[in-house]
């Protein structure tokens, strides 16, 4: 067989995730530390988990309808309504999805073709990319910078909008920086956006961990929602990851369009995570609070720990990663990365695994307990003293 | 609601230099507010859970109802003090209900804790009668579940 004359070009070309090449390296490395995990640490609460086994024991095993269950999608509506102030209509303007993942691939697949400009802001997270070009979209890459907090800014914003662009990624709170948008500096983008025929995917999947401030979705700003797609799930807010389930929201124009890629390709999300989620949607907000306490207080105690170790590091002020500074050693971030593996027995994820413009930065996640963190800032303190010398 | 002594609660052996990070404290306040409560009562003592059935010690624990004739002006707190000073009774309730007080104890033997019972509880002045339960097996104590150890389920689903 040829693959080279088999497989598609546009494949093949895409570079496997840089997140991936990491968990790769750590594989049967008993002796690492890991803070890669990109994923909440608690189980899925127990109510939630309860009514996923008991939808199983009562024989709910079929297919539901390709948007999910009406009974879902009405919570849905009911908790961004609730939480956001954000009013999606159940019947026509949800879709229940595979994770957020596969909601941002439906949004991008909906709208792009191929020469179609897509704007994506980095660091970030790893799908943006990829997916665009699979539609044979042009990536256009916004780099933000630490001086900045890692926001987008409507100059640079305006900087890259051509006549050919066609949608804006917006993915706040954000990893891997842990910057969010407040209202006020998404209204500067708003303003940008308002003449125009660009549509905003809004990858919301960490609203609900945020510090200090409430999430705020551009598509409750005056005019925006029109051109908003709004991505969120179960996965952060809920520790769901491995129940694969998350949403989008858009107006009917496009999920009815958005739809029919799902139909096609997926069919339904499973139904037994769908029961599960009405639950949570139903009665897991102090769940939420309870995790998002528990996230603060590591979060806290990370940053303070890392800038005490000289390893400077921005607030971040959602999700649940750090993105410290580690440009002082004269090695890349990937370099750094792989010999604090080597040597100090820490796995972190270096930032250029999420754009050109993390290098410099590595990814430090903060979902596991403050015992485990703290045993890993001790290595970690050990093996840069080890370089300074 | 105090978050200091909830931290505490789920876990003493977190220094004053990590509460102080996660309660965005100062060390030395933390020092001193938990000297206040060790002072005052509010913390009684630091624990170990220990799950004995994973080592080769030989034990039982039982739980015993105890019913009481409340003694005039000092109602039951009287009985309590000597049944709690028994070194083998581990922890003491006052009760709602069925019956009056409830009393954990462990021992090395089933017939060491039924001799127990009948030799210092039953014979009390006050006791009207004692039924006593033993445990079997301990699934949850104190929030925390006997299962397995210290295990990241995260690296067990890949």
């Amino acid at each position: 067989m040829d693959y080279g004359k088999l497989l598609s070009e546009v494949v093949t070309e895409i570079k496997p995730s840089g997140i991936r090449k990491f968990f790769d390296l750590l594989n049967g490395r008993d002796d690492v530390i890991s803070l890669t995990v990109g994923q909440p640490d608690f189980p899925t609460p127990w109510h939630v988990r309860e009514t996923g086994i008991i939808s199983l024991e009562k024989g709910y095993t079929y297919y539901t309808s390709n948007a999910g269950t009406l009974a879902l999608r009405n919570e849905i509506s009911e908790y961004l309504s609730r939480r956001f102030g954000l009013h999606y209509k159940p019947e026509t303007e949800v879709i229940v999805t595979v994770g957020g993942s596969e909601a941002i691939d439906l949004a991008i697949r909906a709208l792009v073709t191929p020469g179609d400009e897509v704007i994506i802001p980095q660091p970030s997270f790893v799908c943006y990319e990829p997916i665009t070009r699979l539609c044979g979209g042009v990536p256009v890459i916004i780099e933000t910078k630490a001086e900045d907090n890692f926001k987008l800014t409507a100059k640079d914003l305006k900087a890259k909008i051509s006549d050919k662009t066609k949608l804006l990624v917006l993915p706040f709170p954000n990893n891997p920086t842990g910057a969010v948008m407040d209202k006020n500096e998404l209204e500067k983008i708003a303003d940008v956006l308002k003449d125009t025929n660009i549509a905003v995917l809004s990858d919301e999947i960490y609203s609900e961990l945020t510090y200090g401030s409430k999430h705020v979705s551009i598509a409750t700003l005056p005019d925006m929602k029109e051109r908003c797609i709004v991505v969120n799930g179960f996965s952060k807010a809920y520790s769901m990851t491995g129940w694969r389930l998350g949403f989008v929201c858009a107006p009917a124009e496009i999920t009815k369009q958005m739809l029919k890629i799902h139909q096609f390709a997926i069919m339904c999300a499973p139904v037994t995570s769908q029961f599960a989620a009405v639950e949570a949607l139903k009665n897991g907000d102090s769940d939420i609070e309870m995790m998002k306490a528990e996230y603060d207080r590591r979060r806290k105690f990370i940053v303070e720990e890392l800038n005490r170790i000289g390893l400077p590091c921005f607030e971040p002020k959602g999700a649940f990663y750090v993105f410290p500074d580690v440009s002082g050693f004269g090695m890349t971030s990937d370099e750094f990365c792989e010999k604090l593996l080597d040597e100090g027995k820490v796995a972190i994820v270096p930032g250029s695994a999420f754009g050109e413009c993390g290098e410099g930065f590595a990814r430090i996640s903060y979902a596991y307990s403050v015992k485990h963190i703290a045993a890993a800032v001790e290595r970690i303190e050990a093996f840069v003293a080890g370089l300074r010398k | 609601m105090n978050e200091l002594l909830k931290l505490l609660e789920k876990d003493s052996r977190l220094t004053p230099e990590m509460l102080a990070a996660m309660l965005s404290k100062e060390v030395g306040d933390i020092k001193k507010e938990i000297e206040k409560y060790e002072k005052d009562g509010t913390i009684v003592g630091y624990n170990t859970l220990i799950d004995w059935d994973k080592t080769d010690r030989e034990y039982v624990t039982a739980l015993i109802e105890l019913k009481i004739t409340p003694q005039r002006d000092i109602g039951f707190d009287r009985v309590a003090e000597r049944i709690y000073n028994y070194p083998e009774v581990q922890s003491l309730y006052l009760m709602s209900g069925g019956f009056d007080l409830c009393v954990l104890i462990e021992g090395k033997t089933l017939k060491e804790v039924a001799l127990f019972v009948a030799e210092k509880l039953a014979p009390m002045d006050s006791v009207v009668s004692t039924a006593t339960h033993f445990v079997l097996r301990k699934y949850k104590d104190k929030g925390l579940i006997y299962k397995r150890g210290d295990v990241d389920l995260r690296g067990e689903c890949l």
